[in-house]
């Protein structure tokens, strides 16, 4: 893990990067691929297993149709062509956690080739081009047993969990992306980022990264500044956090300039990266290079989507991020600057959802990026994991706008909805928060204070009018912030200088 | 009642319904016959007697034995899985192994209220001609124990033959039920690929494998066809069309007419100038058939298929390259025996060994040949011409169906059973005797295997092939030929032995 | 379906004792010495018979790879039951905490 890196600045003087990926992104189907399986997450090990998806002698598959349709849409939403002839075809190759000897996949002939997606970095429009989106079924999972990391090496023997196996994934390849030099790492991000969030608006995926329901392979080459060759390039599987997908880029673009540095040849393999350093380190070569032997899949017939199907399923589109983010920002007035803080502060569809429940856009934008945002950071999570919906906000906006609570107090509510007090009216209610009316109570706490201060009522009445502010204060406190200061200030201001 | 194992499907059919026996009786006389007779014949791999009778017993309380295949015995291939019921496809790694669920043909039997005796001998996964590829040993033909009894539905095929089953279950994939039905002197149909599933059918060569009935008459055959046939929603490539009228077809043409029917003789199949290979008595019973034909009114003419020729490389290329991957999940991981796994091994080793000690000698060479013809660099060459002779094979069939004839006839098998060990060295050998049968298999039309006389006192079988879809004109061929001959001929293997 | 060139046509490559070995670790299979040499002879002569089809004339022949004319067979996303866990290990060599238990792994995922 001590290889020797060079400073990522310097190496752009030298190199160019080239990136590709490979997006794996597990279906959120009911069932799975081939099989009637459900596909729960976390379910007991081998609970949702069969003949067909523990590849027992005998079984056959089925494709589902609805791992079929999302394909299709996810295709579409990429802009891809969508084949009139596919097929399935077997990779074959042994491993414990593919039960039948190979993985039913597809080979020359996926559902959807030819798309694009352009991501935007520092105002920049990247086009990453889509070379293919095929469907597959996932493995199952293995457990390291023995040794003291649970780790594949020094394991003593493994355990293999076949739940997942068989459940309907996604392969999505990009062409190799050249030309983003020093911005390499951020639109391999942005990529991903903006990827997830098309398959999360198909409703394909919950694209869960941490529990796998996307997976990242990164490929990363470096050749020299002006060269007409692409290098060599790297693969890091698995990479599994969108933060990680950046730092494997950076790393391995550090990693190989050091190596072409010192007249060193990028060897051609696949690397791991170890989320606790962001370094990469490389798999186990095989002596022999996998030959998969591709072919048919004789068990699945053709699949031949014809134009009336992919028709019907292009008009079902919803609409998808990027056009969606180009009417928010027009309709809520935004700067491109703004949009972009909105958006990568994860808060759009927040807003979104504050303003279809009645609060203005600037409202919106101003508690999820201010109040909430710093909630959120205080806590360590997800602006989206907070304790409070949208709807919550709209009606705490409300709640300021028709003079109910002052800001400070729509904050002391807030902790109530946090707390789970409930709605944010019903938390002023038991709270007690409204603001105070020109009420006696209020007036009492106005003569206490004037009667408190003499030399301050002095002053003000010698012509130091903004000596008032101290009265005004006084009255906040005593009154624990839930009068209203502009009330306060002119009932003071009748009574000190008006009586 | 006279012996029962002497009567045809059709007969234990009505002496049920006439209550003249029961299906305890029936499945008991079988079982004892079983007892008297396997371990010289060898023909199965498990049998549960008391099961068996437990579950005859059953059919006769509810009264309903003699309905359909209600209350009748049968036996399957020990290739289909059966819940609950040892399943090795012939292979020492499955030792041990009971499926946790049935095929879709055993559920289908057991729903029409058949008697599984038990599960029949065959060549290890389907790869042989002669059921000597067996990892339990040979099974031997009824009609000279030392000879084979073809291949690799060997173990079903000797069981109907010497009456240890009425009839019986086999799989097809190059010929292995129609030869082992020659040779032994029995009727076996290949249906139509897609009309019978494949599910619990463990695979050999998916895109060739097909389970069809091995029977003594065509019309118990096409019995079996009917209650196993139709559309499966677990097979992909199951057809959804209805199952061809098979026993109309059986029992109108036994009526012996076939006035109109246009019959074509394969010339490349031991026609002139193509008879390399094969016996002279072979071709005489199948010439004599063929003028029974006449004689009952068909047209005959000769037909050429100028590509049957290349059915034998291609399908020697095909099926091991879908077996090789077929194959691959029986690694000793999930299921079957594992060898070697004494902790000092890795997984690699423990896989490789595992498969070492648990196939036989075929099944290797056919995983190496389909591993090569799969492999870069080679795909083109092998895998993928030979899909495009398949290509060939079947304008061979659709220019003989469109235009000329509405059958093709053959000889089933080149020769007669031959002696146990002639060809077990010699592959190529072995792989002739699939020489007539593996055109139907690739281009995936139903083919038929009628018995039409003896030659050398042995079984000869005439090959009848249709259209895709149209099984029912084999039925109806075969039963004109089983009527112009008079009796089945396994009459005369038990007036042999009485 | 590669696309890699394909070999001479006129005179296939014969399949020697290493050639063997090379299949046979790709198969997995722990051939011994004995079969090695009993393989490369009769593989040998196999190949000689089956690369036959490499002379039939195949130019526009497209391959048949699927022997039934059906496309799009389907099924509904309807989950349906799973077998027993009880009956998914019964058959199992080796089994600990409800998974199968498979010998130590020591290469990485293809
Ligand atoms: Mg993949
Ligand atoms: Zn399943």
């Amino acid at each position: 893990m001590s290889e020797p890196l060079v400073e990522f600045d310097d190496v752009l003087t030298r190199y160019e990067p080239v990136i590709g990926l490979e997006t794996h992104v597990e279906l959120g189907t009911e069932s799975k691929m081939f099989c009637g399986c459900a596909t729960t997450f976390g379910a007991e090990p081998n609970t949702q297993t069969c003949p067909v998806c523990l590849g027992l002698p005998g079984s056959l598959p089925v494709a589902n149709a609805a791992a079929v349709e999302s394909t299709i849409r996810i295709g579409l939403a990429l802009g891809c062509r969508i084949a009139s002839w596919s097929r399935f075809a077997r990779k074959n190759y042994f491993y414990p956690d593919i039960p039948k000897g190979f993985q039913t996949s597809q080979y020359d002939e996926p559902l959807c080739t030819a798309g694009h997606l352009d991501v935007e970095v520092d105002g920049e429009t990247y086009r990453v081009e889509i070379e293919r989106v095929h469907l597959e079924e996932d493995t199952g999972k293995n457990l390291h047993v023995g040794g003291a990391t649970g780790r594949i090496h020094g394991a003593d023997h493994s355990l293999v969990d076949f739940n997942r196996a068989g459940i309907p994934l996604v392969e999505i390849v990009t062409r190799p992306v050249p030309g983003a030099g020093a911005k390499a790492p951020e639109v391999a991000r942005a990529y991903v980022t903006e990827l997830r969030e098309i398959i999360q608006t198909l409703g394909a995926s919950d694209v869960r990264m941490e529990q796998g329901s996307l997976r990242c392979d990164v490929n990363t080459s470096l050749a020299p500044t002006g060269s007409l060759e692409w290098g060599t390039r790297t693969e890091t599987k698995n990479v599994n956090s969108l933060r990680s997908v950046e730092r494997a880029v950076r790393y391995e673009m550090r990693r190989q300039a050091a190596v072409l540095d010192a007249g060193g040849r990028v060897l051609q393999e696949t690397r791991h990266l170890h989320e606790d350093t962001g370094s990469t380190s490389p798999g186990r070569s095989k002596e022999e290079a996998t030959d998969y032997r591709y072919f048919p899949e004789p068990d699945l017939v053709p699949l031949a989507p014809d134009a009336e199907w992919v028709e019907k399923l292009a008009a079902g589109l919803p609409e998808l991020p990027a056009a969606r983010r180009t009417r928010l920002q027009q309709e809520w007035g935004l700067s491109a600057t703004e949009m972009t803080w909105l958006v990568n502060a994860g808060a759009l569809g927040l807003v979104e959802r504050t303003v279809a429940a009645g609060a203005s856009p600037a409202d919106a934008r101003k508690w999820w990026l201010g109040e909430l945002a710093r909630r959120s950071n205080d806590a360590g999570v997800e602006l989206t994991e907070l304790a409070v919906t949208p709807a919550q906000v709209a009606e705490l906006t409300a709640l300021v706008a028709e003079g109910t609570v002052n800001d400070k107090l729509a904050r002391q509510a807030l902790d109530g909805v946090l707390a789970g007090e409930g709605d944010p009216r019903a938390v002023v209610q038991a709270r007690g928060l409204a603001v105070m009316g020109e009420s006696d109570e209020l007036g009492a706490a106005v003569d206490a204070a004037i009667a408190g201060a003499p030399d301050v009522v002095a002053k003000v009445r010698g012509g130091k009018v903004q000596a008032l502010g101290a009265l005004v204060g006084a009255v906040m406190r005593t009154t624990r912030g839930q009068a209203d200061a502009a009330t306060v200030k002119r009932m003071l201001e009748e009574r000190v200088l008006g009586g | 009642m006279s012996d029962l194992t002497a009567l045809s499907v059709v007969e234990l059919q009505q002496a049920l319904s006439a209550g003249e026996t029961t299906s305890v009786e029936v499945t008991r006389a079988h079982l004892d016959r079983i007892a008297a007779e396997d371990g010289a014949l060898g023909a199965y791999l498990h049998v549960d007697g008391e099961a068996a009778l437990r579950r005859a017993g059953e059919i006769d309380a509810a009264g309903t034995a003699g309905t359909g295949l209600a209350g009748i015995p049968v036996a399957l291939k020990d290739v289909f899985v059966t819940e609950g019921v040892p399943t090795t496809s012939g292979s020492r790694i499955l030792e041990g192994w009971r499926p946790p669920y049935d095929a879709t043909v055993a559920r289908r039997l057991k729903d029409a209220g058949t008697v599984l005796l038990g599960k029949t001998n065959m060549d290890e996964f389907a790869m042989g001609s002669s059921t000597e590829n067996s990892a339990y040993g040979p099974t031997r033909n009824p009609w000279d124990h030392d000879r084979i009894p073809g291949g690799s539905s060997g173990g079903s095929s000797a069981a109907v033959a010497g009456r240890l089953a009425p009839f019986a279950l086999g799989t097809d994939t190059g010929g292995s039920i129609r030869q082992p039905a020659a040779v032994t002197g029995l009727v076996g149909h290949k249906p139509t690929y897609g009309s019978v599933s494949r599910y619990g059918l463990i695979a050999f060569s998916s895109s060739l494998d097909q389970a069809g009935p091995m029977a003594r008459t065509v019309l118990d055959a096409a019995l079996l066809h009917e209650a196993i046939g139709g559309h499966d929603p677990r097979d992909s490539t199951s057809i959804d069309a209805p199952v061809p009228t098979v026993v109309e077809a059986a029992r109108r043409g036994a009526g012996g007419d076939l006035a109109g029917l246009r019959v074509g003789v394969v010339r490349e199949l031991g026609g002139d100038g193509a008879r390399e290979g094969y016996d002279a008595g072979v071709l005489e019973r199948v010439a004599e058939a063929v003028a029974l034909l006449e004689g009952a009114g068909a047209e005959v003419r000769e037909v050429s298929c100028p590509s049957f020729g290349l059915a034998l490389p291609a399908y020697y290329l095909i099926a091991p390259s879908e077996a090789s991957s077929n194959l691959a999940r029986f690694e000793g991981m999930r299921f079957g025996i594992r060898v070697g796994d004494d902790g000092t091994r890795d997984i690699d080793e423990v896989m490789a060994l595992t498969r070492e000690q648990g196939f036989g000698p075929e099944v290797k060479r056919r995983i190496i040949l389909g591993t090569y013809a799969l492999s870069a660099g080679y795909y083109d060459a092998y895998y993928g011409q030979a899909q495009k002779v398949r290509t060939l094979i079947d304008r061979d069939f659709t220019a003989a169906f469109d235009d000329d004839v509405d059958v093709l006839v053959s000889p089933t098998s080149p020769t007669v059973a031959w002696p146990i060990g002639a060809r077990v060295d010699d592959p190529l050998a072995m792989y002739a005797a699939d020489l007539c049968t593996l055109p139907a298999s690739l281009a995936g039309v139903p083919a038929i295997s009628v018995p039409c006389g003896l030659s050398e006192g042995l079984p000869v079988g005439l090959q009848v092939m249709a259209p895709a879809l149209a099984d029912d004109r084999c039925y109806r061929v075969a039963a004109a030929v089983e009527a112009a001959l008079g009796a089945p001929l396994t009459d005369r293997l038990a007036e042999r032995a009485a | 379906m590669s696309s890699e060139p394909t070999p001479d046509t006129a005179a296939h490559p014969a399949l020697d004792r290493q050639d063997i070995a090379h299949l046979a670790r790709l198969a997995r299979l722990a051939v011994t010495d004995e079969e090695l040499d009993r393989f490369a002879g009769q593989l040998g002569a196999v190949l000689d018979a089956v690369a036959q089809v490499q002379r039939a004339d195949v130019a526009d022949v497209v391959p048949t790879t699927h022997a039934v004319p059906l496309t799009n067979v389907l099924r509904a996303d309807v989950a349906t039951p799973s077998l027993p866990r009880d009956a998914v290990l019964a058959g199992a060599p080796a089994a600990e905490d409800d998974r199968f238990r498979v010998p130590r792994i020591l290469g990485e995922e293809a």
